[in-house]
């Protein structure tokens, strides 16, 4: 990359040894994963274009829009809404905490036994290696589980610019109260941030911008109904990855254009992996970049992923907002209405999800499901165990995977994997 | 036609071909730290015409060799089915690694569960439990039949569990009695893992721990119905690699 990206990372504080190191890894890695598969569709070099210029370009034109007032806020959930950051003339990405980094040093501040995304949110932290973090006017934390609601107190003392808000955990009208005000309470801190004042106006073009990203994504989803899949899982996971940090417009309008060639793909029965190839439904943790361990695993052995229900997949893009209102009030009430029905495992009771999960099944024509629980992540391996159970007795084949970000249970997964696909068979 | 079935595992490479369904030459030898040149050597003047690889040096295997591969978890449930046509449940204790496996009556696995990470319940473990107390592992079975009670160990991690013992025996306490202790503890995971999966019998135990016959006998204690196993349980993997290599039509 060139010289004068180092001189804009040094400018942002990064450590830039520890950040070539970083690169160096992500490189080789996608390299592995991604490069090496085959029969990927052409519209997907934007992506792997995305991926090269990831602490590059894409920063540098964050740099450029801030240079013009604009503010970036950098989030860790899919509850913080975009649509009222960009209404208030700020750019919203999603901090990416899919490596293990630094962690001698996170180990310090946080329990052995916290789930690896959020020693990984702290290890890009404090491993200064983490470009979006820093060009970050505001970092927001939310009340979800315990492991970040906790976590958020001790990033309050790294970071000058942490915003908590708090998210309810149960689907009440109580709930939805609570979860109403702290919107309104978020959009008053945009305000104030940005100095721009969101009417319905700003709030119902904004909208529309997040709405076109999300229908970018359901058709891209639906294209891979088909059998044989036309894109592999682990390109379609990063297209769900970069929806969190690429310019909207451009994001819908790169999506878009794969969804056309795959469109044509369909229609001539062309597929990533021969017709008939086992086909898996991924659900759990949120897998954010470079997170790519158990679908490679998976579509290394024999079997193609058609759908993830996590956030970083349908939990996190399903629903558009109804943009059909004009006042303020109006439009806040509909994005309200759509956030609350996100149906993450730290709401209780949680029946929503297994609903999910059961529908993703029957569109993709899903032949198992693998659940992917993050190690101490009390939430979803909790709901793994009556989930896989339901699924069971609905004869879905459902297998449960407890891992984390390290390499050393990759053989041992790659067992377990081949096997239950083998049972598909 | 002769199909050959190797099982690349973490302590032995196993060996067996079969023709016209009759097991014929099988073979063994230590893994090793070069599994692929162990397993090139056991191969040495072998005729085959099909090899199928299982173990989880499959995939190595798979490279080197350019052979097909199946699970370990197939592999002895194909196995585990030649000894015992009516087999539906499956308990595996190998070197590094357990498995409880389920069957519908077709033989197609319908479930299965694997240890994680850890040596704990494997072969390894009774093996360095063995040697803390100073026995081989034939003397570590038949002196915990001997035992008069089981002197419980409290730890599953080998290290732990290791310390436990030697702690033990400064005691003074009786090694066979500390022997059926670590027998029972690896016995009561087993179990736990076969709940989970299944327990309907008729069950078979494979592996090299199955040819314990104080875990055999605890077993069956355990899970109060007869456990089945074949006369030299390390192979089935192997042998149900070779049932699968697609020689029996
Ligand atoms: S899983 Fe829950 S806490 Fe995590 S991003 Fe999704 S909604 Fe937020
Ligand atoms: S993976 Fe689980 S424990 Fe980790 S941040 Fe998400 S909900 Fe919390």
């Amino acid at each position: 990359m060139s010289e004068d990206y180092r001189s804009m990372w040094q400018n942002l504080g990064l450590d830039l040894v520890a950040h070539d190191a970083l690169l160096g890894v992500l490189g080789k890695f996608y390299q592995d994963i991604y490069l090496a598969q085959k029969n990927r569709p052409a519209g997907m070099q934007y992506f792997d274009f995305v991926m090269s210029e990831v602490h590059g370009l894409r920063i540098r034109e964050l740099l450029d829009e801030k240079k013009t007032g604009r503010k970036v806020i950098g989030t860790y959930c899919v509850f913080v809404p975009e649509e009222i950051a960009l209404a208030g003339n700020a750019t919203m990405v999603g901090l990416c905490a899919g490596a293990d980094f630094a962690m001698e040093e996170v180990e310090k501040i946080l329990p052995r036994n916290t789930c690896a995304l959020i020693k990984s949110t702290f290890g890009f932290k404090l491993g200064k290696v983490c470009p979006y973090l820093e060009a970050s006017d505001m970092i927001v934390g939310e009340n979800t589980c315990d492991g970040k609601k906790k976590a958020y107190e001790s990033l309050g003392s790294l970071v000058s610019n942490l915003y908590v808000m708090d998210i309810p955990q149960m689907k009440s009208a109580q709930g939805r109260a609570l979860l109403k005000s702290e919107y309104r309470r978020f959009k008053e801190a945009i305000e104030k941030l940005t100095g721009v004042t969101i009417d319905g106006a700003r709030l119902k073009q904004a909208i529309e911008i997040v709405n076109n990203k999300r229908k970018a994504i359901h058709r891209l989803s639906k294209l891979r109904q088909a059998d044989p899949a036309p894109i592999s899982g682990l390109d379609a996971l990063l297209a769900n990855q970069v929806f969190f940090y690429d310019n909207p417009q451009r994001f819908t309008d790169s999506v878009n254009k794969i969804c056309d060639e795959l469109e044509k793909r369909v229609e001539q029965k062309q597929g990533v992996f021969p017709a008939g190839t086992p086909r898996i439904l991924m659900s759990g943790c949120p897998m954010a970049v470079p997170n790519w361990k158990l679908p490679w695993i998976v579509e290394t052995s024999g079997a193609v992923i058609v759908g993830e229900e996590s956030c970083v997949g349908e939990r996190g893009t399903r629903n558009l907002v109804n943009a059909s209102g004009n006042t303020l009030d109006e439009l806040m009430e509909a994005i309200i209405d759509r956030y609350f029905q996100v149906d993450c495992a730290i709401f209780t009771p949680n029946p929503d999800r297994l609903k999910h999960v059961e529908e993703m099944v029957k569109a993709y024509k899903a032949d198992g499901v693998i659940h992917y629980g993050l190690q101490f992540c009390q939430p979803y391996l909790m709901e793994a165990i009556p989930v896989a159970k339901a699924l069971e007795d609905r004869n879905i084949p459902t297998l449960r995977i407890e891992t984390d970000y390290g390499m050393e249970d990759v053989g041992q997964l790659k067992t377990r994997v081949e096997a239950f696909i083998e049972m598909l068979k | 036609m002769r199909c050959a079935g190797i099982d690349i595992g973490s302590r032995a490479i196993k060996l067996v071909v079969v023709e016209n369904g009759t097991i014929g030459e099988h073979r063994q030898v230590d893994t090793g730290y070069n599994p692929m040149a162990a397993a090139r050597k056991l191969l040495q003047g072998l005729a085959y015409d099909r090899i199928l690889a299982t173990g989880y040096g499959r995939g190595q295997f798979e490279v080197d060799f350019d052979a097909p591969t199946v699970t370990e978890i197939k592999a002895h449930a194909a196995g585990a089915r030649f000894f015992f046509p009516e087999v539906a449940t499956v308990m595996d204790i190998g070197g590094q690694d357990s498995k409880a496996i389920a069957m519908n009556a077709a033989g197609k696995v319908v479930k299965f569960e694997m240890n994680d990470r850890c040596a704990a319940g494997t072969g390894k473990f009774l093996e360095i439990m063995a040697k803390s107390l100073g026995f081989s592992l034939e003397q570590f079975a038949s002196q915990a039949l001997q035992a008069e009670k089981d002197i419980q160990v409290n730890s599953m991690c080998t290290v732990f569990a290791e310390s436990e013992v030697t702690s033990l025996v400064a005691r003074g306490e009786d090694r066979r009695n500390i022997a059926l202790g670590l027998h029972k503890s690896v016995v009561r995971r087993a179990a736990g893992m076969l709940r989970r999966v299944s327990i309907e019998g008729p069950v078979v135990f494979s592996g090299g721990v199955a040819k314990n016959r104080c875990m055999q006998r605890l077993m069956e204690e355990t899970l109060q119905q007869p456990i089945l196993t074949a006369e030299d349980p390390q192979m089935t993997g192997a042998l149900g690699a070779a049932m699968l290599a697609g020689c029996s039509a």
